[in-house]
């Protein structure tokens, strides 16, 4: 049987999700999201162009195995975040929607209370919602509770290339999830989208490291097989790491 | 308030500080990963020159990391070349002997008209300060205009008061660029001698003043050529600092205004080399990864080719700095000369040929703005 991922009502076979931001030019961006195989790409509405109708990235994305993943970045509250969200389903004619919002523009740290706030609202109007939030167990309950699609914790800081910082909290949301996780920013590296994958989150959102690489096609190629070895680990059930030496004359021997 | 932080601060110990930094400081700011004020000291400092390179390369990365292989364009609109200040550094100022013209609204949608059909998004309205004709219902009616046109919509106009600006935020105006000129609080007033402008401290309460109106953008710098331009971009880093503490839902960018040649004015008493200022944008980058660093047609096109490379995240093209400068009235007056007279679509070229993205719209309004 094939190893799928279903979220709402999309079936993914590539467990690699991508964005559209930071790359050098929209060719290179093109190739890159084709050789990484990715089926969910996400794009910034404030990007986009929206009265024109041949905008300059959405024209790079029209491949039938592409879903478009429309973004709220910029928005600071959850009334902005709705106003954004409505506005990206008449442009987009998805009802797909990766809700972030943050305020800080420094950190783009995630707003928890406004996060939920929003992401109750657009379930209730229709919305597919995968909420991009800090790596926080019970915040991932809540959000389940009031119907989120998926929930996309962080690694670290976007952008920051710094890798899986808040293991051990993706850890306890992902032993404690009934929705997909998805581990979004900071993952610099194939072999921390591994790590992620073999933890046993769904998938991982990958955008800075694959758009700002030397060879942005390689890259993303080098991520699709971390993700599939990632993932193939986990399925198999890895070895686990043992703190203690594993005598070969037990102590408790004596007792059989 | 900020002027409350500033006024414990002296300017001859902090320019004699950033003097005194040696090699071993930089490199203790090189080597670490949060850089603080005292290392931004260092960074700017004469010991630093040696390390330039070395500087150039971790701007490089980080600002490549933080927003891409992108570059932001916009475009500046002066809408007027009246003003009532006399700075003897500026082509507009009230004793300059120029014929004035503030464009009517059909001569602000015919420029508007232009800098579409050269594809800009995001637009920079220019100012002198002339409140009779040029006052906040002027801006208010400009930015009316613009809004269905623009993406994005900043002023560098006179300061003002809070209400001013939450009225102006309500119209869709998204950031506001104030700079100080000089944080040499005695010596501003050499070059600021008539006028509102002469006010260095309603001047310097500006930014405190946006932060609580909810402007999403501030734009500081101080005006490199009036004093000593490490020691003023000291305190531009110290007012930063401040309001990135205070209003942290607010993004902040610097510009390094060189003060340029125009009509009738006062020589650069501090002259920074090429060099310096290559220095002073990547001291800028390494401090700050995450601050908006701007650079204008003031400088030429070799050394705007370069910069991209190395912090600078946003420019400008084919800018004209006078009223109705595009297609209204060509021959206006110009605040200052443009040093990279290309056109938008050369620049672009160039910006391609760097390998980067020119990135014309990262700006959408969220929230109903009232129809007109």
């Amino acid at each position: 049987m094939t190893d799928t991922l279903k979220i709402a009502d999309k079936i993914f076979t590539s467990r690699l999700f991508t964005g559209t931001g930071k790359f050098g030019n929209h060719h290179i961006m093109e190739e890159a999201l084709l050789a990484s195989g990715s089926e969910l790409v996400t794009v910034a509405l404030k990007r986009v162009n929206m009265d024109g109708e041949n905008d300059d990235i959405l024209q790079h994305l029209q491949h039938t195995h592409i879903s478009l993943l429309p973004n709220t970045s910029g928005v600071r509250n959850a009334e902005e975040a709705i106003f954004a969200a409505h506005m990206a389903r008449e442009a987009l004619q998805t009802n797909w929607l990766k809700l972030e919002i943050h305020p800080d523009p420094k950190y783009l740290m995630p707003d928890p209370i406004e996060t939920l706030k929003a992401a109750e609202r657009l379930v209730k109007d229709g919305f597919i919602v995968l909420p991009y939030i800090h790596a926080d167990p019970v915040l991932c309950k809540r959000l389940e509770e009031v119907g989120v699609a998926a929930v996309m914790p962080l690694g670290a800081p976007i952008g920051s290339n710094m890798g899986l910082k808040t293991l051990e909290f993706l850890q306890i949301i992902i032993e404690q999830s009934n929705v997909p996780v998805i581990v979004d920013a900071g993952i610099g590296a194939p072999s921390h989208a591994a790590a992620a994958m073999e933890i046993g989150a769904d998938a991982v959102l990958v955008n800075t490291a694959i758009a700002v690489a030397g060879d942005p096609v390689k890259i993303a190629m080098a991520f699709k097989l971390a993700i599939i070895a990632g993932r193939m680990a986990y399925c198999a059930k890895l070895g686990t790491v043992k703190a203690y030496a594993e005598s070969t004359s037990p102590l408790t021997d004596f007792l059989n | 308030m900020f002027r409350e932080v500033f006024e414990t601060y002296n300017w001859d110990e902090v320019q004699s500080g950033i003097y005194a930094k040696t090699a071993a400081d930089v490199e203790r700011a090189l080597n670490k990963s949060k850089r603080d004020l005292e290392d931004f000291k260092a960074l700017i400092s004469p010991a630093a020159a040696p390390y330039l390179e070395q500087m150039a390369q971790i701007s490089h990365r980080i600002t490549q990391k933080r927003f891409g292989k992108t570059v932001q364009l916009y475009a500046p609109l002066y809408l007027s070349n009246e003003c009532q200040n006399i700075c003897n550094y500026c082509g507009f100022s009230f004793d300059n002997k120029i014929r004035r013209k503030t464009l009517s609204g059909v001569e602000i949608l015919q420029e508007a008209d232009y800098l579409k059909k050269q594809g800009f998004e995001h637009v920079l309205l220019v100012t002198g300060e002339a409140t009779k004709t040029v006052g906040v219902d002027y801006l208010r009616d400009a930015i009316r205009l613009l809004r269905p046109h623009f993406a994005n919509i900043s002023i560098e106009v006179q300061p003002l008061e809070e209400d001013e600006y939450k009225t102006l935020a309500a119209e869709g105006l998204y950031a506001v660029l104030v700079y100080q000129e000089t944080y040499h609080k005695e010596n501003y007033k050499l070059y600021h001698l008539k006028g509102k402008k002469s006010n260095f401290d309603y001047r310097l309460d500006t930014p405190d003043r946006l932060g609580n109106a909810g402007i999403h953008k501030i734009g500081l710098g101080v005006l490199i050529g009036l004093e000593d331009w490490r020691a003023d971009n000291f305190f531009t880093a110290l007012h930063v600092n401040y309001l990135e503490k205070h209003f942290w839902k607010t993004k902040y960018s610097i510009s390094f205004p060189r003060l340029r040649p125009a009509s009738g004015l006062i020589e650069p008493k501090s002259v920074i080399t090429d060099k310096e200022l290559v220095q002073l944008i990547c001291a800028w980058r390494i401090f700050n990864e995450e601050i908006e660093l701007s650079i204008s047609t003031r400088e030429n096109e070799f050394f705007r080719d370069h910069i991209i490379q190395l912090g600078a995240t946003s420019i400008s093209a084919g800018s004209k700095t006078n009223p109705g400068g595009y297609t209204v009235e060509p021959e206006s007056l110009e605040q200052f000369e443009i040093d990279d007279s290309r056109s938008v679509a050369e620049v672009k070229q160039m910006i391609e040929k760097k390998g980067y993205k020119a990135v014309w719209k990262d700006w959408e309004q969220f929230t109903e703005v009232e129809k007109v």
